[in-house]
């Protein structure tokens, strides 16, 4: 017994300096000599000024641009601090936001493409995503985001379609994963496309 | 249901297998051989602990205990001071105690049950000289186990079943740092943080402030899939897209979750001269899991009752998946998410990349009834195939008071001492698992934690309590993080790692000690079809039947609502 707790703690220190320490120290310096930009969270500059990450979404309310999921983050979209809805399947709450969130949408839609309907809006347009900060949206999502993005903004709406395929992310080798559009890429593309 | 999604699970399979047969034949001639390379380290680090004197199963028992004991009490103090103490870029204060003890509890036993947000509650230091450090031991720990309980499974007339340091080093070094090593470079290349630095702060586009936190994240997620450790470095583990960025990335991680557990199972048929077995419980296992994916993929593609009478498009395909998107992420969509939720708690990992509250009533079932099955199929590194011993010993004593003959097993016979360890170790898990999610339903205390009303309210109660008592640390999230649920989750995260733990080097040391007998005509056949048959219909009956009762009072009952 005292030999297994002596023997114990050298192990602990032992493995902890190569574990905790020398592992991650080694895999950090590779990082951030090989791989700087992605190992630093994939942040997007303009000007030399941060203005989000690739792999985080960002709140968008003007019209002008495009909108992510909702989010279930405090405040929403917080990358600091992450976090599923947990409202079950068959919780009223849900209902409720689900409902607010179509309503929502089919006001803020609903004048640039005449004769929507509830049954348009795709299914993740209403649901707030796993992370909260889901990058992406789905390409039904920007279809049906399309017309007003290209109605505010005065741009025809094949440069905004193309714009669109030009941000969507496939999936990976045409076969693992689903197809997301970038939701602040293409608000960049959209924002560079009209000089702002 | 698509033929892509389908396409993806069946090439998922295939590719899983042909990683886990020449990665279990290598970990074979790990933990047999007498010398492997580098083995001047070995040697120092074997002189250190004072030597590689053979155990006896209880020896060697007693060390895991120790040894794991010397960690918890390091854990749960690193947790505690983290406030005064380096590497805390972000400036985090000390845990508080519950969740402290908790999360000790949790990391120590391979479970990482989350009843804290990574990113706004761990230190750097706590995250890497804590946590990610118990990703390798803890797993280390469950394989050098299954190693000693193999070994004694092929020995005769012996008292001892190995050296636990020695299996502990070599598991260690020669199977989870390189594959980690490997498995962080390439997250790091797709997206996934690694770094020092505290968090970045953005102003966006329509000019807002946002945190965006970062922190050394890779290498500790790599060690989390492959160790079967699952605890995130972010809230929302593996669905935060610093984890878990891309397809690619998904699939590597899914593959992570089960290589080593699927390895494990040829390691068992090569180290005991019995390939032909190990490929029944490999089948066996697979059929398990080919029903899992097969019940939660269609439930939640056909969407939660909530979605599908609100009016909203659920139908697949004219791009996007569609289906139950609620807590769930665009780029993996429904297949990859059902997939995941299956893998994950086959495994005992319960790395998430989507919100299992969020699920309907069949698909959240499907990860439920797995962990209580006792995470057997491929199951926890090392944790899993010893379980499944204690449900395979069940099975040849049912074969064998079916034709009247004293059961046999490998070439051993199978007696009174162990079937009672094997029963212990089957049936004292899911046993305490109830008994706990009773008391949290009848007291105060443990109401307070549940978030969602109705059945689904008690669901995430019974959750709770199945996975930490089966080191799964998957959870219903909503499932709030108190005093009473912390404490107790600590307590059946502690006795459901040790009680198996300990039952399974009981056999290992007694079918050491036990001659060989020639096999007869008599002797059931562990080797064909039947017996797969037989084995996944024994543990549809012990750990499957005991369950069912639960099950009508949460998701059956749900599933019913509309």
């Amino acid at each position: 017994m005292l030999r297994a707790l002596k023997a114990s703690v050298f192990a602990v220190v032992l493995l902890t300096a190569v574990f905790g320490f020398a592992y991650p120290a080694v895999m950090t310096g590779f990082a951030q000599v090989a791989f700087r930009h992605q190992a630093d969270g994939s942040l997007i500059k303009i000007d030399g000024k941060i203005v989000g990450s690739k792999l985080a979404a960002q709140a968008f309310t003007k019209p002008q641009y495009f909108h992510p999921r909702p989010s279930a983050t405090a405040p929403a979209y917080n990358a600091g601090a992450t976090t599923f809805a947990n409202l079950g399947p068959t919780n009223p709450d849900l209902a409720k936001d689900v409902e607010a969130s179509a309503r929502a949408i089919l006001r803020l839609e609903g004048p640039y493409n005449p004769g929507l309907t509830i049954g348009d809006v795709p299914v993740d347009a209403v649901t707030t995503s796993a992370s909260g900060i889901d990058p992406d949206i789905s390409p039904a999502n920007a279809a049906l985001q399309s017309r007003r993005v290209s109605s505010v903004r005065h741009l025809p709406l094949a440069t905004v379609q193309t714009l669109i395929e030009q941000n969507t992310d496939s999936r990976f080798i045409g076969f693992f994963g689903e197809p997301g559009v970038n939701v602040l890429k293409l608000n960049i593309a959209l924002d560079r496309e009209q000089g702002r | 249901m698509s033929g892509q999604g389908i396409g993806q699970i069946l090439v998922y399979a295939v590719v899983l297998t042909a990683l886990a047969y020449p990665l279990g034949l290598w970990m074979a001639h790990v933990y047999t051989a007498r010398r492997l390379p580098l083995g001047l380290l070995e040697r120092g680090f074997l002189r250190l602990v004072g030597g590689d004197r053979e155990q006896s199963w209880k020896g060697y028992g007693t060390t895991v205990l120790v040894f794991s004991a010397v960690f918890f009490g390091l854990l749960y103090l690193i947790q505690r001071v983290q406030g005064h103490l380096f590497l805390n870029p972000d400036h985090l204060g000390g845990v508080p105690a519950h969740i402290s003890l908790n999360t000790a509890a949790s990391f120590v036993t391979n479970t990482n049950w989350q009843f804290y947000g990574g990113e706004y509650t761990m230190s750097y230091l706590t995250q890497m000289a804590g946590l990610a450090v118990q990703n390798f031991v803890s797993a280390a720990v469950g394989m050098a186990v299954l190693a000693a309980v193999v070994r004694g499974i092929s020995r005769r007339s012996r008292s001892e079943i190995g050296n636990f340091w020695v299996d502990l080093y070599r598991s260690c070094v020669y199977i989870l740092l390189p594959l980690a090593a490997i498995l962080a470079v390439i997250l790091i290349s797709q997206g996934v943080v690694q770094t020092f630095h505290g968090h970045a702060t953005a102003t966006t586009l329509e000019g807002a402030q946002q945190t965006i936190a970062r922190g050394p994240a890779a290498s500790q997620i790599a060690i989390k899939q492959l160790g079967t450790n699952g605890g995130g470095f972010y809230n929302s583990n593996s669905a935060v897209p610093f984890e878990n960025p891309n397809g690619l990335t998904n699939f590597l991680e899914l593959i992570a979750i089960l290589l080593i557990p699927a390895g494990q199972v040829f390691m068992f048929g090569k180290m005991v001269l019995a390939r032909r077995h190990a490929w029944m419980v490999y089948i066996a296992m697979f059929a398990i899991f080919a029903i899992g994916v097969g019940a939660a993929l269609p439930s939640e593609q056909h969407g939660s009752q909530v979605l599908r009478s609100s009016g909203v498009n659920i139908a697949q395909g004219q791009g996007q998946s569609g289906g139950n998107m609620a807590d769930k992420e665009v780029r993996f969509g429904i297949a990859n998410t059902a997939l995941w939720a299956t893998a994950t708690t086959d495994a005992s990992n319960g790395s998430v990349n989507g919100g299992h509250d969020a699920f309907t009533a069949a698909g959240g079932a499907v990860p439920l009834v797995n962990i209580f099955l006792g995470e057997v199929v491929f199951g926890g590194v090392g944790s899993g195939l010893y379980g499944m011993f204690f449900y395979i010993l069940i099975a040849v004593f049912v074969a064998g008071l079916m034709v009247g003959r004293t059961p046999e097993w490998l070439g051993k016979k199978i007696e009174a001492r162990e079937i009672k360890y094997a029963a212990l170790g089957a049936l004292f898990v899911p046993t305490m698992a109830l008994a706990l999610t009773a008391l949290s339903v009848v007291t105060k205390g443990g109401l307070a934690s549940i978030y969602n009303p109705g059945a689904h309210g008690f669901t995430e109660a019974l959750y709770a309590y199945t996975s930490q008592s089966n080191n799964n640390g998957s959870a219903f999230a909503g499932y709030g993080a108190l005093n009473f649920s912390a404490d107790f989750g600590a307590i059946a995260m502690f006795f459901g790692r040790f009680v198996p733990l300990l039952a399974a080097l009981a056999i290992g040391g007694s079918l050491a000690a036990k001659k060989t007998v020639p096999s007869s005509a008599g002797t059931f056949r562990t080797d064909g079809g039947t017996f797969v048959v037989l084995l996944v219909g024994v543990i549809a009956l012990t750990a499957g039947l005991m369950i069912f009762p639960a099950l009508t009072l949460g998701p059956i009952v749900e599933g019913l609502t509309h």
